[in-house]
Parts: structure tokens; C-alpha cells; sequence
């Protein structure tokens, strides 16, 4: 069975040694390498409090609605900007609503977007790394052309015209900002899997008369995994904050409140002049907490991983 | 003659990326469903006349092709559509505003840069203590804050209530000023606060990148043999630490434009600041669908041209670049 620490420490190799003799032990090491992950990422101090932050914010996101729900039709105008009070513990919004409770029925959308634009930019940028890595040649050329020429363009004033041009729900934003963010992860993972291709085990198992597919499925992508992970786990700070940015510029979904659809509402009607604090400081405290604790948690899978890496970013 | 050869093939991938940026930009914006019809008719009713009359403007009765090429035109000519709520063509509307963008982001680049670099530098010196870690940390906690949330921040807090700064415009309305210098100081005043938003959020990219440098170029033997000759740690880490780490700081720094483009639109947001930054924000809230378009086509080409310099400083500073 699996004895951990066997091959660990934290200098040790993370990928699959090449030419591992069966696919039994491949696997085991897999689970291994999971695992020393985890423990190196909870034995850090940062990545323990990247842990806590996303556990405290989903904590947030799920039981806040349940057990304090907001009425976002409960418009009062003789209460409008009110500081916080017993009644309202952060105090009102510009339309006399409850901040607290805005505040934790926004919090799920960030988390939603940031999960869901970031699956999209991992299914393309796997895809097209992959693809670019593994059959090289023409395929190659080509599609790092394309990613070159996505990686050049400025994020934030291309989401904006799309989103402008092509309407305003969660979903046309979700779709945007995955269909911008995948370039990085193109090219991190074309070059692993570049390596990948000339390791012994893998033009072993092709000499065996292994398809290409099942090349790729059983060889490669499970050996591109860890990698794309700790990619995903950075990127999903980006598409959160490229939401709150949209929302802040009146961008959002309007029928769905965010931190950032929260925070155009408070800069828009004056909130910051007239010191009204309890409702612009909130939302922004959530946003830095969610990226923080996908920010803290991925730089410690990064370190984890790449023994190189410890050090830097 | 090998340094011709590359200068040649980035000066051709430069161009035929603007093409595409170009043909990009149409095939988004001109092609896809969100045409100017579509868009005007979603603001009120159009009766089919007006459709007619509108999509004879726009020249949308030509077939694609013939439209792209009239695109293509009219760009050539610096042509980049009438702005629906100034009335004016979209490209006067630019360069009223760009010239005020490109004063802030400069001074906020190149007090990034050399502030990042700076701390970097001495994180790398100090490694492993407590100067490091808590540099390391700020950066990450500054890369993890939105740039417009920090801004609000900072003229809630400098601006509101402190007093110590504006946080509206670039200078105060109907000032009349003694002298041009007064000028440049009101202006100076409310550059302030932008450029320190703008410095908060970017400069972690240039910590860490800086500090790692610094880092894995004091390992390499010639650093060795620079402290062996007896030289001032001091002069040891800047004089040869640092500059053989300055490398990667350049690419940072192109990678960098994309960061200080997005935040330029934020805190122009917030301050008020009139450059096209703002002008895409209310261009955004009244749905002025030319100038966003034109605002995303300008701000790739000053990206793409960034990158273009970078490539090219990259080259001059390090000749292995030329070989590979």
C-alpha cells in the first residue's frame, strides 16, 4: 500500500518519474503527490490561511442568505444611508436597504463567476496546450500564434466592448471573461506536455501500439493535472476581481446583486463623499477576501509543486 | 547581421498582429449580431424606414466583404465612427483624452517600476527575515485588492476625510492660476492620489519578480568571486547583482502595460480623471458603442506597441535573445 513520505520530502520529484514501470504505481504516486501537495499547503502558513479565507467565504456565500435573507425590493426612503445600528448592523444602502444582508446574498456571485469563467479558461487553454504540445508541427505553429496573439491583447478593455456589445447577465459575463483568460494556462501546459511527448514512458507505451488518444488520456493529461490545478486555482483571483471590475462599471447583471454591482451603486450615488463607509467598504472587503484566499492558496500549491519555484511567485 | 534578421521578423509579426487586432475588431464588433441597428433599436422604437436610413449609413447593405474593406479604409484614414453622445468623430474625442492618460500612467509606471525594483532588491538582500516576509506578503495582499476598490479607499481616507488631497479632476474647476508653475503643482496635486492607487496594486509583480531575480543571480559563481575580491557587499548587490537581474524586470514590465491599461479605466473612474479611461466609463453607462470599440482597438495597439519596445530593449540588453 501507499506509504506516505516514501518518495516525498518536500525537494522531491512531483511528476511521475520517467519510465515508471506500471500504471499501478503511476497511480499510486499520483495520490501521493495529491497528497504531499496537501500537506505541504496546509503546513503553510499561507496556504493554511487561503484555506480558512475560502472556507469562511463559502460559509458566507451558503448559510448567510439562509439564516439572514435579503429583500431586495424592501426600498425605504426615509431610512436611506443610515450608519449602522441595531436594527442595521452595517447600515443602509442608497435605497434604505439592509447592507449586512446585501452583502451576504452578493457574496455567492463572485465565487460562481470566478469558478465557472475559470473552468472555461482551463477546458480551452488545456485544450489548445494539449493539443499544441502533443501533435506539434503545424497544430503547434498555429494555435501559438492565436495564443500569442490573445495573450497581447489588454484583458480588461476587450471584456468591457464584449460585454457592452453582447448584453448584460451573469452568464454572457461568465462566458466573456472565460473566453479571455485562457492564454496562460495555453502555453504553461503546451510546454509540459512538449516534455511530456519525449519522456521514455510515454514513447514506450506508443511503441506498445497505444493510440494517440489513449495516449493523451491515460499518459498525458493525468501528468498535466497537477499543473493545470495550481494554474486554475491563480486564475480564479483574476476572474473575480475581471467581474467586480465589470460590475463596478455598470456592467453587471442587474438583477443580480454582486460586491461589485454593490460598489457602482455606492460610488454612483456619492457614498464616499458623504463618509457612508458601512456600505462601500464591506463589498470590497469580501471581494480581497475571496481573491486572497485563492491568491494565498494557489502560491502555496505553486511552491509545493514546484520545488524551483519556492522563492518566487 | 543576425541582429537585422530578428529586427525584421518582430517588425513583421508586429504588423501582421495589428492586422489581426484589426480584422478582430471588425469581425467582433461589425459582423457578430451586435450590429448598429440592432443597438440603436434596442434604445427605443425604429420604424422600418428608419432601419433602412440607419443601415444605409452605417453601409450595412454592403455585402461583408465590402464592408470590411470599407472598414479597413476609413481606418486608414484615421476614421473611427461618429461618437453617438458627443457628436463629434470618435477619433478628436481620442486624442482629447489620450494625452491625459498617458501623463498618468507614465508617472505611475515609472514610479512602480523603480519603487518595485527598490524593494525587491532589498527583500532579495535580506532573505529569509523579517523585512522579506513582510514584503512578500504586502505584495501578494496588494496584487489580491481591486484597483478600484483601493482608490475609493484612498479618497475616502486622503480625500473626504483628511482633506489632504482632491479627488475630483485633474484641476480644480475655475482655478485661476498666478503662474504655470501654480498650474502644475494644482495638477500635480490631483495626480496624487491616481498615481499612488495605481502604485499600491501593480507593484507586487516587480517585488517578487525583482526580489527572485536578485535571488537566483546571487547564487551563480561570479557573485561569488565579486565578494572574494574583497568588494563592498554594497557594491556587490547593486552593482553586479542587480544588474544581471534587471532582465526579467523587463519582461514584467511589458507584462505589466496589460495591468496599468485595466487600471488606468478604474481609477480614471474613480478620480474623475479625464482620459480615455473615463471616457470608456461614460462611454459604457450611455452605451456609446463606437467609442468603446475605438477605445479597446487603441488601447491593443499601445499594448501591442509596448511589447514591440520590450522585445526590442530585451534584445539590446541581452544578445543570447539574437541567437535563439
Amino acid at each position: 500500500m501507499v506509504r506516505p513520505g516514501v518518495t516525498t520530502g518536500l525537494g522531491g520529484p512531483t511528476a511521475p518519474e520517467p519510465g515508471s514501470p506500471a500504471l499501478a504505481t503511476e497511480a499510486a504516486e499520483r495520490e501521493l503527490g495529491l497528497r504531499r501537495v496537501w500537506r505541504s499547503v496546509t503546513a503553510d502558513t499561507m496556504g493554511r490561511a487561503g484555506l480558512i479565507l475560502f472556507a469562511i467565504v463559502v460559509l458566507m456565500a451558503v448559510l448567510g442568505p439562509l439564516i439572514f435573507p435579503f429583500d431586495a425590493t424592501a426600498v425605504n426612503s426615509s431610512e436611506l444611508l443610515q450608519p449602522p445600528s441595531p436594527q442595521h448592523w452595517l447600515g443602509t444602502d442608497e435605497l434604505g436597504r439592509d447592507v449586512f444582508r446585501e452583502f451576504l446574498a452578493a457574496a455567492h456571485v463572485s465565487l460562481v463567476v470566478g469558478l465557472a469563467a475559470t473552468a472555461i479558461s482551463m477546458v480551452l487553454g488545456a485544450g489548445i496546450g494539449i493539443t499544441a504540445g502533443y501533435h506539434g508541427r503545424w497544430a503547434d505553429t498555429g494555435l501559438m500564434r492565436i495564443t500569442d496573439f490573445f495573450l497581447v491583447l489588454p484583458q480588461l478593455p476587450l471584456v468591457i466592448a464584449l460585454a457592452a456589445f453582447f448584453g448584460q447577465n451573469l452568464w454572457i459575463i461568465i462566458l466573456v471573461i472565460g473566453m479571455t483568460g485562457w492564454p496562460t494556462t495555453a502555453r504553461i501546459v503546451r510546454s509540459q506536455t512538449l516534455s511530456l511527448r519525449e519522456r521514455q514512458f510515454v514513447t514506450r507505451v506508443r511503441s506498445l501500439g497505444a493510440s494517440n488518444l489513449r495516449i493523451l488520456r491515460v499518459h498525458v493529461l493525468p501528468n498535466v493535472m497537477p499543473l493545470i490545478f495550481a494554474n486554475t486555482v491563480l486564475v480564479i483571483g483574476g476572474a473575480i476581481l475581471a467581474e467586480a471590475t465589470l460590475s463596478f462599471l455598470g456592467l453587471g447583471d442587474p438583477v443580480q446583486v454582486s460586491w461589485g454591482t454593490m460598489l457602482h451603486f455606492a460610488f454612483q450615488s456619492g457614498a464616499i463623499g458623504r463618509g457612508a463607509w458601512w456600505f462601500f467598504i464591506p463589498p470590497g472587503v469580501g471581494i480581497v477576501m475571496v481573491v486572497l484566499a485563492f491568491t494565498l492558496t494557489g502560491h502555496s500549491i505553486d511552491q509545493a509543486m514546484n520545488p524551483r519555484l519556492r522563492g518566487s511567485r | 547581421m543576425s541582429r537585422f534578421r530578428y529586427l525584421g521578423r518582430k517588425i513583421v509579426w508586429l504588423v501582421v498582429t495589428l492586422y489581426f487586432v484589426v480584422t478582430f475588431n471588425f469581425v467582433l464588433f461589425h459582423l457578430l449580431p451586435g450590429n448598429p441597428v440592432r443597438l440603436l433599436a434596442r434604445s427605443g422604437h425604429l420604424t422600418p424606414q428608419a432601419v433602412a436610413e440607419i443601415t444605409k449609413v452605417y453601409g450595412l447593405n454592403h455585402p461583408p466583404l465590402e464592408q470590411y474593406l470599407i472598414y479597413l479604409k476609413g481606418l486608414l484614414h484615421g476614421q473611427l465612427g461618429i461618437s453617438y453622445t458627443y457628436r463629434e468623430p470618435v477619433s478628436t474625442l481620442l486624442g482629447q483624452y489620450l494625452g491625459n492618460t498617458v501623463v498618468l500612467l507614465a508617472a505611475a509606471t515609472v514610479l512602480t517600476i523603480v519603487l518595485g525594483v527598490l524593494a525587491g532588491v532589498v527583500a532579495a538582500s535580506r532573505r529569509g527575515r523579517g523585512y522579506d516576509s513582510a514584503t512578500v506578503t504586502a505584495s501578494v495582499i496588494g496584487w489580491s485588492l481591486p484597483t478600484f476598490w483601493t482608490g475609493l479607499i484612498l479618497a475616502f481616507v486622503l480625500g473626504v476625510w483628511l482633506h489632504a488631497f482632491p479627488i475630483f479632476g485633474m484641476e480644480t474647476p475655475n482655478a485661476v492660476y498666478v503662474s504655470q508653475f501654480q498650474r502644475i503643482e494644482d495638477i500635480g496635486a490631483h495626480l496624487f492620489l491616481p498615481t499612488l492607487t495605481l502604485i499600491i496594486v501593480n507593484i507586487a509583480q516587480f517585488v517578487l519578480v525583482a526580489r527572485a531575480s536578485v535571488i537566483e543571480v546571487m547564487s551563480e559563481d561570479f557573485m561569488l568571486t565579486a565578494t572574494a575580491k574583497g568588494l563592498l557587499p554594497r557594491r556587490v548587490l547593486w552593482r553586479h547583482a542587480v544588474r544581471n537581474a534587471l532582465l526579467p524586470v523587463v519582461t514584467a514590465s511589458a507584462l505589466l502595460i496589460g495591468l496599468v491599461v485595466a487600471g488606468a479605466i478604474e481609477v480614471e473612474t474613480v478620480f474623475s480623471w479625464p482620459g480615455m479611461g473615463l471616457l470608456v466609463y461614460n462611454s459604457v453607462l450611455n452605451r456609446d458603442y463606437p467609442v468603446i470599440e475605438a477605445a479597446f482597438l487603441v488601447f491593443a495597439i499601445v499594448v501591442l506597441l509596448v511589447n514591440f519596445a520590450s522585445d526590442l530593449l530585451y534584445q539590446a540588453l541581452d544578445p543570447r535573445v539574437r541567437e535563439s
